[in-house]
């Protein structure tokens, strides 16, 4: 019964949230939208008891979205609602709807309950977190080792971009100028 | 594959009784009643702690010691009246300060306050309801706590950027800088204790620290300790870490626009996270709360300690600027808490 409440709240709330993500025109409200689903989507897995992997969704989400956040602080005024450029070609709608379509049926379609058999049902007395080790370590190892050295590129890629002027302060005013001036203005005094 | 057998989970839940939904409500309450009020006498030890610190004597003329300054100070913050800014996004602006004290005590559920009891038979309706003393006791408590704890830093993120305001946008860009700073190093300071322990549940914590001050994981793992507590300070953003609200570079940074309650929400919200990141320090390294002996008071001592320690940092160091604060966490700590991973990994394996 409790289940179903919050599964239903869930699922609306989820929905609402990232319809607003979607068609707002206030940065603030898109990312706190977004940020919100996030954290509401992680109720699902906690629903399903999987809390291991709810809290994953939790962190991983929360610091995800803070980034982003940091952009749109960057380039946008968050008070204020952006002028958007919509080209409205129907074709584009069109196409956009069918493919949409056509994922949800192909993702939806296997569903229903009896279809439904876990591959790696939980072992009695093991928690959640121990698992997803043990199916991460066994069955998925490859996979995983793959995205861990990808998110090294990816961070060390990061760092070469960020870092060819590191030895460089950004704030100091390295000119010889700016010395003597205070010294010339001490002068005239 | 082999079966692994687990021994550590769920062997303390046993031989309590039953929780019901009506124990979970009242513990709930109790939790919003009692932080809440220890959150306001917070502000007032915080005040003479310092004050003694710097040879003054804090507040002193309401009621003995100046003791009723907490209440004077309430009717202060519920009376004022209620500031939207003109250009401010107003629905965000009155949001803000809810999410970082609803994330405070959503944090709260997941850790262990106060002994559990049972109510007596003769009180009505509730009698006989045995209350627990973690409301909502999760497997991975520890983790749940601290992105909880992270989800409030949204509070003032979101406080600064809605108010249209220079001082309150520079206080939201702190805010995110110092979140990516400091939860690396909360993350793997506190994963060698949890790879010793093999749990994320505080019960199996404070289980595998049982046997008295020599069992304490502070003694095996004092370089998590202090990583976790320097962590610690940036996420509930106390000096040397309070950035986000620094009063001699951006007047109070994301709060600057607040008044009235919804800055008194920031300041609950901050201190419930003070007593939490205690509450986790005192169970993951100090021994948690010992059943024999004096029993609960051990954490209540070991929880003021640290609410102390940070006072005592408060007066004695100064703040750090922003990118001090990157260096610090990125550099310095984050290297060092891999190191003592892969150390604690390594004699763990031999």
């Amino acid at each position: 019964m409790y289940e179903m409440i919050a599964f239903y709240l869930f699922s609306a709330l989820t929905i609402v949230l990232f319809l607003i993500t979607v068609m707002s025109k206030n940065v603030l409200y898109a990312m706190t939208s977004l940020a919100s689903g996030m954290v509401l989507i992680s109720g699902f897995f906690f629903i399903l008891g999987a809390d291991f992997l709810g809290v994953v969704q939790l962190i991983v989400y929360v610091g995800a979205v803070m980034a982003l956040y940091s952009f749109a602080m960057m380039f946008f005024d968050a008070t204020r609602d952006i002028k958007e450029k919509n080209t409205p070609a129907s074709l584009i709608f069109l196409l956009g709807g069918l493919s949409a379509l056509v994922l949800v049926l192909m993702f939806a379609a296997p569903i229903h309950s009896e279809a439904i058999q876990a591959l790696y049902p939980i072992h009695d007395g093991a928690g959640n977190a121990q698992d997803v080790g043990i199916v991460l370590f066994t069955k998925y190892l490859v996979p995983f080792e793959v995205a861990a050295v990808m998110l090294l590129v990816a961070m060390i890629a990061g760092i070469i971009l960020a870092g060819k002027k590191m030895d460089q302060s950004l704030t100091k005013d390295t000119s010889v100028d700016a010395e003597d001036e205070i010294l010339i203005q001490k002068d005239a005094k | 594959m082999e079966v692994v057998t687990y021994t550590n989970v769920e062997t303390f839940v046993q031989h309590l009784p039953e929780v019901t939904a009506a124990g979970v409500w009242i513990k709930a309450i109790i939790i919003l009643a009692i932080i809440s009020a220890v959150a306001g006498f917070g502000t007032y030890l915080e005040r003479k702690v310092l004050a003694f610190m710097q040879r003054r004597l804090g507040p002193m003329h309401v009621g003995p010691y100046g003791l009723l300054q907490i209440i004077a100070d309430g009717i202060k913050l519920f009376t004022k009246e209620d500031i939207v800014p003109q250009n401010a996004n107003r629905l965000i602006f009155m949001v803000a300060p809810v999410i970082t004290a609803a994330t405070a005590f959503i944090a709260l559920a997941a850790v262990p306050v106060f002994p559990d009891f049972t109510i007596p038979e003769w009180i009505p309706v509730l009698g006989g309801t045995f209350v627990p003393s973690i409301a909502a006791d999760l497997n991975i408590g520890i983790l749940f706590v601290l992105g909880m704890m992270a989800a409030g830093l949204y509070g003032p993120l979101l406080a600064g950027m809605a108010q249209a305001n220079k001082w309150g946008i520079i206080g939201a860009a702190r805010t995110a800088v110092q979140f990516l700073s400091y939860e690396v190093v909360t993350g793997l300071s506190i994963l060698a204790p949890i790879m010793l322990v093999g749990s994320l549940s505080f019960v199996d914590f404070n289980e595998a620290q049982a046997g008295g001050i020599s069992h304490w994981l502070i003694w095996q793992q004092p370089v998590a300790f202090v990583l976790f507590l320097i962590a610690g300070f940036a996420e509930t953003n106390r000096t040397p870490f309070d950035l986000l609200e620094h009063e001699a570079e951006v007047v109070s940074g994301y709060a600057t626009e607040y008044s009235g309650m919804r800055w008194g929400m920031f300041f609950i919200g901050e201190y419930a996270n003070m007593i939490t990141i205690s509450i986790i320090a005192a169970i993951v390294f100090l021994g948690g709360y010992s059943e024999e002996g004096i029993g609960w008071l051990t954490i209540i001592l070991k929880v003021g300690f640290f609410f102390f320690l940070m006072l005592w940092v408060r007066a004695a160091w100064p703040h750090v600027r922003p990118d001090q604060l990157m260096w610090l966490c990125w550099k310095v700590l984050m290297p060092i808490a891999v190191i003592n991973v892969v150390i604690t990994g390594i004699v763990m394996m031999v």
